[in-house]
């Protein structure tokens, strides 16, 4: 192997993505700036799956957005595989982009109407004039292969002959093209049925493994991000409250917040049956967020301190970090 | 119990460019007095036009509708569009999954509100709009006297879903039918909504529908369950012995393919191959045969018949399954 080949292959447990105190601001007309994401940092390794989750409005979407670069951040960092994308720009940023690619919750709406579904998965390399075109067409039957779509059925066909199962399929073959290092998915399978929906979740599953990705991997759904994350980040308002691992976030969560959702969750058992709402009301607006701490508005446990001062990540156990001042122990 | 709503062989079809699509076939279900039923199904299935149909709803010339719907003795399906919107509101209400687009956006919340108690209940202005905050703050709206000079577009998405549940229940109906109620709304105000919309049926007294493809949602709140699949019910149970005892191997596939909370994280999931039949096309035997593990030649070209098993049990499949069959 070449020494240029080894530099380029990051090793898993290596720090691929690190985000630093990322600010995503839009600005209103009336109401003034809206900071959709307030200083989140976070780390993703090589090889590992993090799932961001939280509710409408609390920022998950604008943070992929941002580490995509897909709007302009106010301020902080995005390093990738040791690449600041947070200050290319241009043709520079261009030229960095196919180490991360993303894909929709709408996947339907996100791929081109009047383009095939070989165009579709091919369009990225030959954008990127990768390869010989009999090398482009050998790499569409793979991928298409590898998302259990036959490409001699489905590959002169169009995005509107195909179910929102299919089109996700598509989706995830045309992101993975360029060989990403990290694959953003953002609510992929929020708009599918149940059965297919773990469909998707395996197919997801299986290309990272085959394909050695990366995922940031955004869904308001618990259930979801259980089964298919190594790390949870929960937010709220723009704000990180909790880090911590798939199980903990379930059996222990440290933050009155994750507990609240964890606890909403219908389960499918009667005997279990109903549970009683445990947060009233709903998250404020994030244009005008409240002081100290963003959730003390419907915590329970809230003091004084938490109005006044705001809390910071801290760790309350191994590879559970939560930013409360009266943590659940 | 008594039966509410008697629906007895309701088929359903559309007119479209690609032929005839039957979107809803042979379906016999009652509502009984008081009760909560779920009809759960994957997009496509046919519940939302079942319900929808049975409410008179959906009408016109390109709908083909065969069967028959009572409400007690009255049949629905061929009553006028006068006779039926007679029944709206009164007799049997409705709320919809997306409140934005089922509120009026350039109305206020008081008008558009205390309207609907002018016509139907014949109310004054004046009784109507103190009936209104009545209705409000019956669905724990905080300050309704400021909320109905509101517009919906001031409302968050929750609070628009608790005014049209005040706005179906403020004429007392009968029969509730909540299609797909909270898919609209974040995980938190969904356990509220449902919280509240169980206690106002308690108090009212009220028949209800959960249309839904939230099986975590019929599980706490539903007496009875119905499983739809092509525009068929597939199975039809008390909750418990469903969740307990899928007969149907689709329903025992779709509560494997829940994720839940309490699995192990990382392992494969388990899915359901395929996707639900095209309903245009005419396909003979089961219709989950293709995507069914234990399917049989027989079940490939044979259809199934709804099997009635007692004790309120139904199936449609040849090989049910905990019957040793």
């Amino acid at each position: 192997m070449s020494t240029v080949d080894s530099a380029n292959k990051s090793r898993v447990g290596e720090v691929l993505l690190r985000v630093e105190d990322l600010i995503v601001e839009y600005k209103g007309s009336r109401s003034g700036a809206v900071q959709a994401v307030a200083g989140v940092s976070f780390e993703i390794k090589s090889g590992e799956t993090v799932a961001v989750v939280g509710e409408s409005g609390c920022g998950k979407s604008s943070l992929a957005k941002g580490v995509m670069q897909l709007v302009e951040t106010k301020s902080g960092k995005v390093v990738l595989d040791g690449t600041e994308f947070s200050s290319l720009k241009g043709e520079e940023l261009r030229q960095a982009r196919p180490k991360m690619q993303m894909i929709f919750q709408d996947s339907v709406a996100s791929l081109d109407p009047h383009l095939t579904v070989r165009a579709l998965v091919e369009q990225p390399m030959k954008v990127w004039h990768k390869g010989t075109e009999a090398e482009r067409k050998a790499k569409v039957d793979e991928l298409l292969r590898s998302v259990n779509l036959d490409p001699e059925i489905v590959g002169n066909r169009k995005p509107t002959e195909f179910s929102g199962g299919q089109c996700q399929r598509v989706s995830i073959a045309r992101a993975l093209s360029l060989e990403p290092k990290l694959l953003v998915c953002d609510e992929p399978v929020s708009s599918l049925d149940v059965s297919i929906q773990s469909q998707i979740l395996n197919i997801i599953q299986n290309m990272k493994k085959r394909y050695g990705l990366s995922l940031l991997f955004i869904s308001h759904d618990l259930s979801v991000v259980r089964a298919i994350s190594d790390r949870v980040i929960v937010m709220y308002l723009g704000k990180i409250c909790e880090v911590s691992t798939p199980q903990k976030i379930v059996s222990s969560p440290a933050h009155h917040y994750t507990r609240a959702l964890v606890a909403s969750v219908p389960v499918p058992d009667p005997k279990i049956g109903r549970r009683p709402a445990v947060i009233e009301g709903e998250p404020p607006s994030p244009a005008n967020p409240p002081s100290g701490c963003r959730f003390r508005t419907r915590c329970a446990a809230a003091t004084a301190l938490c109005a006044e001062q705001e809390p910071q990540l801290r760790e309350v156990s191994l590879g559970q970090f939560v930013a409360c001042h009266h943590p659940i122990v | 119990m008594k039966t509410v709503l008697a629906i007895k062989d309701l088929g359903v079809a559309f007119d479209t460019d690609r032929g005839t699509l039957n979107a809803v076939r042979g379906v016999t279900l009652d509502l009984r007095s008081g009760e909560c039923l779920g009809v759960v199904g994957e997009s496509g299935s046919g519940k939302t036009v079942l319900w929808r149909t049975a409410m008179g709803l959906l009408r016109g010339r390109k709908v083909l509708r065969t069967g028959s719907v009572k409400l007690h003795d009255n049949e629905l399906l061929t009553m006028s569009g006068k006779e039926i919107r007679s029944y709206w509101g009164t007799k049997i209400a409705m709320v919809f999954q997306d409140p934005m687009t089922t509120l009026n956006p350039v109305r206020r919340i008081g008008s558009q509100f205390s309207e609907a108690l002018v016509k139907r209940l014949g109310l004054s202005k004046k009784e109507a709009a103190a009936q209104t905050i009545e209705m409000l703050r019956k669905v724990r709206l905080a300050e309704p006297e400021k909320l109905v000079r509101k517009y919906p577009l001031q409302l968050s998405g929750g609070m628009r879903q608790r005014v049209m549940i005040a706005m179906a229940i403020a004429c007392k109906p009968e029969i509730l039918l909540a299609d797909e109620p909270t898919t609209a709304l974040d995980v938190t105000v969904q356990a509220q909504v449902l919280e509240l919309i169980s206690d106002l049926r308690n108090e009212f007294g009220m028949s209800m529908v959960i249309v839904t493809h939230d099986l975590g949602i019929v599980a706490g709140y539903c007496d009875r369950i119905a499983v739809m699949y092509a525009g068929e019910i597939v199975e039809l149970a008390n909750t418990a012995d469903l969740f307990a005892n899928p007969r149907m191997p689709y329903t025992e596939a779709l509560l494997n393919s829940i994720p839940k909370l309490t699995d192990s994280s990382g392992a494969q999931m388990r899915s359901i191959e395929g996707a639900p039949p095209d309903p245009v096309s005419v396909t003979k035997g089961c219709f989950f045969a293709p995507r069914c593990s234990y399917a049989t030649d027989r079940c490939r070209n044979e259809h199934p018949d709804l099997v009635d098993a007692g004790n309120g049990r139904m199936y449609r499949c040849f090989f049910p399954m905990g019957t040793g069959k």
